[in-house]
């Protein structure tokens, strides 16, 4: 039986899950109970996947109405493969959660921290399982407010102004997002997405369904930070308590760049997106100026979260890269970056919060000589960083070989020739991490400092270590990846 | 606002029978114009104008800022938990059908549960937000 009601207990399990921590209110008890349950929303996730590849898409009823009427869940290879990486990162993160959270967060709003934290777990969920264009809407808001909630937690007061300003911009792209859907809405008279991907054809020459398209663009674009929309990004990111920086560095702007694809793909069409719209041309320019600029603002940062919030963004247009070209190698290169840059940067997002749980600082002068006295967490920047940067046998260079690979395919020479100049950018903004940690005398601070604790490191390096194992065997993201490119795009199994 | 005895004796006129329509509403909901938000936002109003009239304080013995917050979690408990009795009773999530021996009889008391707990959650919300913003600098 319960097989059958995966697709639904995928989103209600931490949606149960997040009031009963209200009423549980017992720091310590919440933590473990929400723990639990995003372990279960692991093993949901993957067992979802495993049903998907094996015996093809999924369709849940919400209510027992029938689709296009009701709402459907609808799960195929690419959001299948969306929900674990954002169920993974959601289950990893926890252990990690409790000393550093306990030591970030004030001690009366624990409680609270972690409702939240499962209220935008189940918004993001909830984005990628649902089958129906305004269902999405009410899960984005879901995970939006939330995640202000939890930037507005950090300890700097700037957390409160970080949250203000990504509440003012993810609004205006919620919005967005909203009306988009409502001139499809008015052009087609449907929200379900296969409904729409069916009557959009007939309807293409209207200005409204442009207009829709440009709209969804630019909603979507804020939140999933595609260059320039990125403004909120780096402050948000910044001054967020480290365990929230990590959760929505990995989670949230990959949902956002799933659900540009969803919408691209399977409810315009490729067709129209790339035939009717000058979707290739715009994309590009946004995603090749992404890499540049996102890199290049990485090199000029005094503070290590800041840095990787910009590279956050190069990264990002990675992805955007990956969508424009929009072959099946394309695609799948920006499938696949989604699973591999969720590793990387929760990675070392969290090695950021090992370091913040020590020494309370995150500027790149307070890191001299801390690869001395916390050797294990810089080893893992380390590692990290490698992988940020695409060396062989880490998951960045999967991805980074298959983007070239695309592009060449397809005659972008100029986009192969900027992914590698990008990623050399990024040997500067890493190695200058590097250098101070490693290569300058350590003040009487930092030398003082011990090495992380267990519970901080065991999650750390297991994100780090999925890194060089993903980077190694590709056979499961990257297969995944290519099966959900194939499925998007239409182009038959 | 203590000495202004006109806004006590309307105030005190008015929020029984304020509270009164917010649970026509709630309840009235689904026959006519209405439901759970609009019930909730009513009641919250009525909550809200004792506590401008009378004080914050006074208000906060009526309404304890804790059971607000309680409320705010049971409702959205009392809404995804009739999602998960219509599982156990073998339909799909939210399936209202399998509520009751009879399929509309179901669907009544589907939709009555459920807008009860959007009633409670938003009123809670109201509640909560209000003392927020009241409680500040005290």
């Amino acid at each position: 039986m319960i097989e059958a009601h995966l697709p639904a207990l995928q989103v209600v399990l931490p949606l149960i899950a997040a009031p009963l921590c209200v009423l549980l209110r017992h720091a310590g008890l919440v933590w473990l109970f929400a723990t639990l349950v995003t372990w279960a929303s692991l093993a949901v996730a993957i067992a979802l996947l495993q049903q998907v590849l094996a015996g093809g898409v999924i369709v849940y009823e919400l209510g027992g109405w029938e689709p296009p009427w009701g709402i459907e869940l609808r799960i195929d290879e690419a959001n299948a493969f969306v929900l674990v990486i954002v169920a993974s990162i959601a289950a990893v993160v926890m252990p990690f959660a409790k000393r550093s959270v306990a030591d970030e967060v004030e001690a009366d709003k624990i409680y609270l921290f972690y409702s939240m934290y499962l209220l935008c777990l189940t918004g993001l969920l909830g984005i990628a399982i649902t089958g129906d264009a305004f269902n999405l809407f009410v899960f984005l808001e879901i995970s939006s407010l939330s995640s202000y909630v939890l930037i507005a937690l950090g300890k700097d007061r700037r957390a409160l102004h970080a949250a203000y300003q990504y509440l003012i911009l993810g609004t205006i792209g919620a919005t967005f997002y909203l009306i988009g859907v409502g001139f499809l809405y008015i052009a087609t008279g449907t929200l379900n997405m296969v409904d729409l991907a069916e009557r959009i054809p007939q309807v293409q020459d209207l200005q409204s369904v442009h207009a829709a398209i440009a709209f969804i663009l630019i909603g979507i674009g804020l939140k999933a930070a595609v260059f320039p929309l990125h403004l909120w990004l780096p402050n948000a990111y910044c001054y967020a308590p480290s365990v929230v920086t990590a959760f929505l560095a990995a989670t949230a702007t990959k949902v956002s760049i799933y659900v540009l694809l969803r919408v691209f793909f399977t409810v315009f069409g490729a067709d129209f997106t790339f035939g009717v719209v000058p979707m290739t041309a715009i994309l590009m320019l946004l995603g090749g100026a992404g890499m540049l600029v996102g890199s290049l603002v990485a090199i000029f940062q005094t503070n290590a979260k800041r840095l990787l919030a910009y590279s956050s963004i190069a990264q990002i247009g990675y992805m955007v890269l990956g969508l424009a070209i929009g072959s099946v190698t394309g695609v799948s290169a920006a499938i696949v970056h989604l699973f591999n840059h969720a590793m990387m940067k929760g990675g070392l997002f969290l090695v950021l919060g090992c370091i913040v749980f020590r020494s309370g600082s995150t500027l790149v002068r307070d890191l001299a000589g801390v690869g001395k006295s916390m050797p294990l967490t810089s080893a893992a920047f380390v590692v990290g960083g490698l992988s940020l940067i695409g060396v062989p046998l880490t998951t960045g260079f999967i991805s980074k070989w298959v983007l070239i690979e695309a592009a060449l395919e397809e005659g972008y020479w100029y986009a192969a020739v900027l992914v590698v100049f990008s990623s050399l950018l990024a040997i500067a903004y890493v190695w200058r991490v590097v250098e101070v940690a490693y290569f300058q005398e350590p003040s009487r601070e930092v030398a003082a400092l011990r090495e992380a604790p267990m519970i901080l490191l065991a999650p750390t390096w297991l994100l780090i270590l999925a890194n060089i194992y993903f980077g190694v065997d590709t056979s499961v993201t990257l297969g995944v990846a290519e099966q959900a490119a194939r499925t998007l795009i239409g182009a038959g199994p | 606002m203590k000495h202004h005895r006109i806004l006590r004796v309307a105030a005190k006129l008015l929020i029984p029978p304020i509270l009164l329509f917010a649970l026509y509403v709630q309840f009235h909901g689904d026959f006519g114009p209405g439901g759970g938000f609009q019930a909730g936002v009513i009641f919250a109003a009525a909550i809200i104008l004792y506590a401008l009239i009378f004080g914050v304080e006074r208000a906060r013995q009526v309404v304890p800022p804790s059971v607000a917050l309680f409320l705010v979690a049971a409702g959205l408990l009392l809404y995804a938990g009739v999602g998960v009795a219509s599982i156990l009773l073998g339909g799909n999530y939210l399936d209202y059908s399998v509520l009751a021996h009879e399929q509309t009889h179901g669907q009544h008391i589907g939709i009555l549960l459920i807008e009860l707990g959007v009633g409670v959650t938003v009123a809670a919300v109201m509640i909560t937000i209000f003392y927020g913003f009241a409680g500040r600098g005290s």
